[in-house]
Order: C-alpha cells, then structure tokens, then sequence
C-alpha cells in the first residue's frame, strides 16, 4: 500500500500572520523564494522547523507555517544544534543575518560550521543593523556614514564566506534577493546538502541601506560585477562573455578573453575540492578591489556530521554495552549490605 | 633504620580504642596525592559500614608552586558507627605532608589530637617555601598535640627499592618518593583498624598498566600499615564500629555523580532521553564528565563553545521533546541569564543546574558557598519567576534531579537546581534504591490535529500548564519566541491587557508548584523560642547543630527549605510560630532577604563566606546566644 502526501504549494507554506517588513525590503522576496522551493522537497511541512536570532531577517520563522522558534540575538545555531542533534529526522534551517550571525553570534556560526550540524543556515546580508534603526554592521565597508559612524566605519569589514570558509564549511553559496531563479536554486541546493550549508544573500535594506549591493544586482551593471559559479566550468563573466578569471601564481586576475587568451586558460570552478582554497580564493573577489563577486556554489563537499555521529556514538555503546540498566548502574562502585 | 616489612599479613596485636567516630585530615602539597588516598579513605570506611561526610578541599591551580602554603591540598573525612551529617569540626587526626600543610591546617585539630607529620619534608628549603622562620616540628607550634614524626619519604624508598621494571630497571627516586601518599594511607588505615583490601584493589585497577608502579604503591601501602603496628610511637590504635544504617545494600556516593544519576533515573522513569548541553567549569564538570558516560541510556552530552550555546542548545533539544538539561555554576548561570529568560518566555521544561561556588566574579572556584540564591531569583530583566529547588547532601542530589524533572515536565517549566561546591565533592553512603519499585510515568503531548480542530500552543490546563506539542506532529505547527505572544495563540502581540495577562499567569504557574510539591516539615516542637530555618548544602550542620541544642533542652527546632521558589504553603504559618527565626547561610543573608520581604519576619541572619561549610560549634555557640545556653527552662 502506498500512502499518497498532499501536494503542496507555496501557499501551505504561509502561515497566518502579517508578514511586517518595510515595504520593498529584500527579505520579502527571500520569504517568497522559500515558500516556493519548500514543496519542491517533498519534505512533510510538520517536519520543518525554522529558528533565528533577532533582526529583521529573525522575524522570518513567524511567517512559515512550519515549526519554528524567534530565539535570542545571535544564538540561533546553538537551539538549532540541540534540536538538530536530539531529532535527526527534522529538517532544520537558521535565519540569520549580518549583525545576528556574524557579530553576537558570530562564535555560534562558527563552531555550528565546523561541526558539520546537517542545518541550512541563510545569512541575510544588507551590511547595516535594521531593526535598531541603522548602525553599520560587521560587513559596512570601511568609511561607511551611519548613525553610529558620522564620520565614518572605522571597522575592517567581515566577509561571510571567507568566514564560513575558514571554518571549513562543507557547503558555501551566495546569492541575490532579487536573483529570484537564482535564489530558488541555491536555496534548493542548500537544503539537499547533507551537513552545514551556509548560503549569504545580498538583500536590500531600502529603508538604511539602500542599493549597497546596486552593484550585484542592477540589471545594467550586474553582468560586469558578479560571476555566476558553475561546477566544471571556466568563470567567464561580463555582459558579451567576454572576460574571464585566470590565476596567477596564487592570485585571480581578470582578463580579457581573446588576444591569445582562450577559456582553457580560465580558472575552471571545482566544488567538489576536498582543499577549501579555491573557494576561499573565490570569497576574496571583491567588487571594491576590481574584481566580479561569485555568486552560486563554491564548495559542496561530504564530511562526517555532528547531528550523525552522536546518535551514532549512542548506537554503538549501546551494541557494545547493552541498553542502560539503573540496577547495574547504581552497583557500579564498591557496594556493602547493612542488615 | 631498618627496611620496613611489606610482606606480613596485616594483624594488630597492640592495644585496639573504641570511637564512636573520628575525623581525619590528609594535607600536602597538590601533587602529593591526598585526594587519592582521601577517597580511599572514605571508600575503605563507608565498605566498614561507617557513617561518612567528607569535606574536600584544594586549592584552584592543578599545581601550585611545590611546597607553598597556596599549594595545600586537603581531604577531611568523617566516619563514625552513629548517624552523622557533616564532615566534622575539629580534628581527631592530621596528617601533614609537609610544613605548609601543618602550619594551614594545624589550627583545626582539636588539643591533644594526633598530628603525624613526614619529617623528611621539613628540610631548610621545604621551610623557606611554606614561608617558616622556625621548623614548626621544633619551635612549639606543635606543643599540645600528640606528634609523631614519621620519616615517610625515606620509608617509601626503601619499601619500594626491590621493584623493578619489566626491564629489570630500579624505579627513580622521583617516582618512587611518589608512592608516599600511599605509605601514609597505609599508616592511617593501622590507625583506624581499616582493611587494606579496597584499596590494594584500586592499586591493581588503576596502575594495572604499569605492574611496577602499581607493586610499588602496594608495597608503599603495606609498608604504612606494618611501620603503624612496629614503631614504639603508637601504643594503641582506634576501631570505629560500623553505624546502624536502614537495613539495605549500600554504595559512596558523591554528589555530583549522584545529580547525573538522578537525571538518568528521571530520564528513565518519564521515558525521554537526556540531552545535557554543558561548558566545563568548576565544579560543575564532574556531572558532564559522568553522563558522557552513560550513552547507553541515549544520554547525549554536548560540550558547547560557551556556556551560552550550551543553554540554548538545551532549549533546541527541549523544544524537539529531549529531557534537556544544562550544567554549570555561578559565572556560566551569569552568560545563561538571557536564555534562561527565553525558556521562562517559552515555557519549555528545562534543568538548570547551578553548582555554586564562591563568588562574585571568578571568585573562588574550589570552594563552597550559597551566594547565587538571589542570583537565581532575580538574574533575568523583566518580570520572569523561575522555580527553584536545593539539595541538601551528596546523596540528595538523586532525589532533587527527579524532582526537578518531575515538576519541570508537568509544570512545562524551567527548573533551576541548586548544589554547591561541598556537595558536589563531598561523598556519603547511599542506600541502593530498588529499580523495580520505581514509580514509571509518561509525559504527554498532543497528538494529531483531528479535521476543524485549531490547536493553541498557549491554552492552558488547570496548573496553568501549556501543551507540549512536538515538531513532527501534523497539524501542530506553531511559532514560539521571546516576544510576548498572545495568551492563546502564541502568535506575537503586543496588546497591553494580554500582557498584564500573561505576566500574571506566568507568576502564578511558579506559585502553583507550591500545590504539588511536599509542605515544609519541622523538627523537634511545633513552636517555641527559635526555628533555625536552613537550605541547601548547610543542612548537616543546621541539622546537629538544631538536635544539639534540643539535647540540652532548648527550645530548638529546625527546617529545611527544598523549594526556594516557591517557598512551600505552609511556610509563613510555621515561621509565625516561633518567637526568632535564624537563617544561617554561606552568604550575606540571600534567604534572610526573601524571608524577610516575603513575609514580614524579622529573621536573624548568621553568615559567612570564608569558603568553608559551617561548623556544628559555631551555629551552637550562634542558637545559644540567641536563646540562652539552656538550664533556665523554657
């Protein structure tokens, strides 16, 4: 007998609360995205569950109707470890964003990172703190006038992925609110990777920040300032195709194709590199220094996970040592009778 | 001076004293190995059927500077064949490894007392490092006390000279010198009549690996006890019979380990698995360290990066249905604060375990103290009451881990567990409880939400409890989160009257504990001049000391208070029923605070921080000045 699932839509994944997002703000189209990609899982909804920090982006789990839990600031990948560990079976996601995950929580990110937690973590990164109102971030760039900067950010900015990189993270993807198929595909992605995926989304505060990634995502200017990852594939970039990334010595260079200069000569993406350097090389192409920002997978590679091996761990003491028994626990020491 | 024998069977032939009980001291520097042989001290006297407190004490460095004052390491234990509740005042016996370890601790034992001190360790340098002008063996300081100067580090070597290595080789004189510990335990256990079995068992056990090191030790061991039985300066020894304890069969146990195994216990009879989300920290990693142990009772252990991500890790696993629970001790429960206050906010069940220590700050890590009772109460901003419940010895931690639970999981609640440094490391005999009379339970969770149902995760049932509802189940999916939330729904709001609501309702699900939990019992008469009104790890002494003064017919009673929030319902009643009430407490008067505001009672406060548990003496001389030293009437 086979038992038929409802097919869902992105509307079962809508719960009945008014999404209150500053109209026009990058986060609705993220929501949209989810809502979108999540049937397309098969995973029952009640199996789902979203937990964030605080932020705007941390109002997120409010508008699934999955399970979910708005927690303190910061602290998301730590709730979504202990679920994650105690309850494999569900499928977690963090909502976070650049002042959540990378700032209070930044120690939380990494450690859940390293340990290979089989969650999907999707940074919200608009470079400015939100919902207080507009201080700068650890991702503003340096010089950045807020109201906590008047003069200017003084604060070498933090790049996510180099971060998540660093941490050897074993799936590490960006991509762009507006980027509406992209995001789909790379949220998709994130959620079939088994251990931590770890997704950055350049989304729009428009409110107090607005257009700080104009330059990714305006359709005039994007072909020439970001490149589109694909596995196996050169990274050729611009709006004719007609520039590419070609390693020198250690260093990326951008350069032009023709003139003697042909794709097998470009850099060719690997995902699949057990040696995260080529993905790290890839997270220090910035904008700023002349360089296309990559968007799409760098890294999608297998490890061991955390969530797995203590619930491996328990199998085997129990295989090796029998099912906990309190009688023989309690006699474990010297024991005496007194009659 | 002659080998000493190694070979004979142990066998007393001078004149055996008859003690109800003894309390002994074992002092030396950090690496002498003192907590060894105190523990197998303790082990070896509760196998004798004795009665035992002990009170470890040592200082916060792994190794401080060798032979420093700072450096002293002490276990005092006390074994008596009546029931005792503490590890004792002054002391029968000290040992003293060398002359810091006299001068710091020679003050505790009591005139006449047996002082044993290893005389090869009072050289010119040894004095220079414990800060010693004059050699306190010589310049009086020992006047008035039975010394007996034992040259142990000289014995230990030549009771072990005949070990060798697998590969013929003598073992140095490092290692073999370090084998003194052991020569002192023996020394001790002809002292006190003790059987040289247990601990020849724990040598084979724990040095199994190295056959030399553990013949060496075996021989250190029987050498103690022979040199005890030849020298001409014992002319007796001691026997301490063993205490009338409740018919039953009986381990040590300590109270650390015991908090682990009331949580596995608790697991077990509710039918959940343990997840305990933990950063190391004195002296609360003793119970990380055990129920990492038990996975085969689907334990989980997590260490986290910080004692943040260990709370809220807890919560993760509470909100998926674990028994989540998570350990650490007054600094940790400072970084949880916050995320204590989004469990009170969820309303999730959730063990929070607090073995305290001195504070504030870093404080002192290895000592005892009960100064984060107000900590408890009140660490959190907002109004965000959480219950709190207090063991009172090493033995009690089993039971208050399944009370806890037991309330924490009816009541959907966080439940704060107070222990303390001298618990934790302290050690008493404990009655193996019978599995198969163990009371099993089920926790509920609602199941599948049937067509036209609406499932609201804040309805609540006549405690005030909400339902646990499981990710997983369809139909069940809900939000929950640190903003107010809707009395019914859970969803956010922000409306003014519901928050009112919900403040109230979350004060009077803590006071409803009061309903299911046990009223507060007295001892000795139900009213009179002077209830001595205790919590947490100063029971033993309050206890004795309470019995004490009755036994010298004042007008004396005690309680003890389990439940800190909320106080029992009957409390008040029994606190108007005696003219004083004192609250002896190891801080600046936290109880005496709540006591007083809470019910108008002018409670006297006795205190102390000096990182050591009362002793009997002290809270007699205490109770006698407040209600006269008796032979007046009452």
């Amino acid at each position: 007998m086979t038992t038929e699932l409802p097919v869902l839509t992105a509307a079962d994944f809508a719960s009945d609360q008014d999404v209150r997002w500053c109209p026009g703000c990058g986060d609705y189209s993220i929501l949209a995205q989810m809502k979108k990609m999540l049937p397309s899982l098969g995973v029952p909804r009640e199996k789902i569950v979203f937990i964030s920090g605080i932020g705007c982006s941390s109002r997120f789990p409010y508008y699934m109707n999955t399970y979910g839990m708005h927690s303190i600031h910061g602290r998301a990948p730590a709730f979504a470890t202990g679920l994650k560990s105690s309850r494999p079976d569900l499928q977690v996601w963090v909502i976070t964003g650049d002042g959540d995950g990378l700032s209070i929580g930044g120690n939380h990110l990494m450690h859940c990172i390293r340990r290979n937690l089989d969650i999907n973590i999707v940074l919200f990164n608009n470079r400015i703190y939100g919902l207080t109102k507009g201080q700068y971030s650890p991702t503003s760039p340096l010089g950045k006038k807020t109201k906590s900067t008047p003069f200017g950010s003084i604060d070498n900015p933090l790049h996510p992925l180099s971060l998540a990189i660093g941490c050897e993270g074993t799936f590490i993807a960006r991509s762009i609110d507006v980027n509406i198929k992209h995001l789909t595909e790379t949220l998709r992605r994130a959620a079939n990777h088994s251990g931590t995926s770890f997704v950055e989304v350049y989304q729009n505060c428009n409110v107090f920040n607005d257009g700080a990634w104009n330059y990714a995502s305006d359709r005039n200017v994007k072909s020439d300032n970001i490149i589109e990852l694909e596995h196996g594939k050169p990274l050729i970039f611009g709006k004719d195709r007609d520039k590419g990334i070609r390693l020198n010595g250690m260093e990326p260079e951008v350069v032009s194709l023709g003139n003697g200069i042909r794709e097998d000569d470009l850099l060719f993406h690997n995902e699949k590199a057990t040696e995260p350097s080529l993905a790290y090389l890839l997270s220090r192409m910035r904008n700023e220094d002349g360089f296309p920002e990559p968007i799409g997978v760098f890294r999608a590679v297998d490890a061991p996970r955390y969530d797995d091996e203590i619930n491996k761990q328990i199998k085997a003491v129990k295989a090796q040592q029998g099912e906990g028994d309190l009688t023989k626990l309690f006699n474990s020491g010297d024991t005496w009778t007194v009659s | 001076m002659s080998t000493p024998s190694v070979d004979a069977v142990p066998q007393v032939t001078k004149q055996i004293i008859q003690l109800e009980g003894a309390t002994v001291r074992l002092a030396g520097d950090s690496g002498d190995g003192m907590q060894i042989t105190g523990s197998q001290l303790t082990n070896t006297s509760a196998l004798a059927g004795n009665d035992i407190a002990t009170f470890p004490d040592f200082p916060a460095e792994i190794r401080a500077p060798k032979g420093t004052r700072a450096g002293v390491s002490g276990f005092q234990v006390h074994f008596a064949s009546e029931e005792i509740f503490t590890p004792g005042d002054e002391l029968d016996a000290l040992i003293a490894m060398n002359p810091a370890a006299l001068v710091t601790n020679i003050g505790d034992l009591k005139r006449g007392g047996i002082l044993i001190a290893n005389e090869d360790n009072f050289t010119d340098k040894d004095l220079k490092l414990a800060h010693c002008s004059t050699n306190p063996l010589v310049d009086g300081t020992t006047d008035g006390y039975r010394l007996i100067k034992v040259p142990m580090s000289q014995l230990t070597l030549l009771a072990v000279k005949e070990v060798t290595t697998a590969d013929g080789e003598r073992l140095g004189n490092k290692v073999a010198e370090r084998c003194k510990n052991f020569f002192a335990t023996g020394l001790i256990y002809w002292l006190f009549g003790r059987d040289l079995e247990p601990t020849l068992k724990f040598i084979k056990d724990k040095f199994g690996k190295k056959p030399e090191i553990a013949e060496a030790n075996e021989r250190a061991l029987k050498a103690g006890w022979n040199y005890g039985e030849t020298t001409e300066d014992f002319a007796s020894s001691f026997k301490v019979d063993a205490a009338k304890l409740p018919a039953g069969k009986y381990t040590n146990i300590m109270g650390n380990q015991a908090l682990a195994w009331g949580l596995v216990t608790a697991a077990w009879q509710s039918g959940v698995e343990i997840f305990y989300g933990s950063y190391p920290i004195t002296p609360a990693s003793p119970v990380l360290e055990e129920l990492s142990n038990h996975k085969n009772f689907g334990v989980r252990t997590f260490q986290a990066e910080d004692e943040i991500a260990a709370i809220c890790s807890s919560i993760g696993a509470a909100f998926g249905g674990a028994m989540a629970v998570t350990g650490t001790s007054g600094p940790g429960i400072a970084l949880k604060s916050e995320a204590m206050g989004l469990a009170m906010m969820l309303e999730l069940p959730l063990l929070i375990i607090n073995v305290q220590r001195g504070g504030p700050s870093t404080g002192l890590p290895t000592k005892t103290e009960q100064s984060d009772l107000l900590q408890a109460m009140f660490c959190r901003n907002g109004e965000a009451p959480l219950p709190i419940i207090a063991a009172r010895s090493p033995g009690d931690c089993f039971e208050v881990a399944q009370e806890a639970w037991r309330v924490s999981s009816r009541m959907m609640i966080p439940v704060i567990i107070l222990s303390d440094g001298y618990i934790a490391n302290g050690a008493e005999p404990w009655q193996i409880p019978d599995v198969s009379m163990m009371k099993r339970w089920e926790i509920p969770h609602p199941g599948p939400l049937q067509e036209g149902e609406q499932f609201l995760p804040y309805q609540r049932d006549e405690l005030l409890s909400r339902p646990w509802a499981l990710p997983g189940t369809p139909g069940l999916e809900h939000r929950i989160g640190g903003l107010e939330k809707d009395s019914l729904t859970g969803n956010i709001s922000y409306d003014a009257a519901n928050h009112q609501t919900m403040t109230d309702l979350r004060a009077q699900k803590v006071a409803n504990i009061a309903k299911i939990t046990e009223p507060l019992l007295v001892n000795g008469p139900a009213e009179g001049d002077l209830l001595v009104l205790s919590w947490g790890g100063t029971y033993g002494a309050c206890v004795t000391a309470s019995e004490r003064a009755r036994e010298m017919g004042l007008s004396v009673s005690n309680a003890h208070l389990r439940w800190l929030n909320p106080f029992p319902a009957n409390l008040e009643e029994i606190l108007k029923r005696f003219r004083n009430v004192l609250i002896p407490e190891l801080n600046m008067g936290q109880l005496r605070m709540l006591i007083r505001s809470k019910y108008l009672v002018d409670a006297i406060g006795f205190n102390k921080v000096q990182g050591k548990p009362f002793s009997v003496s002290e809270l007699l001389q205490e109770i006698t000045r407040i209600v006269g030293s008796g032979n007046n009437g009452t």
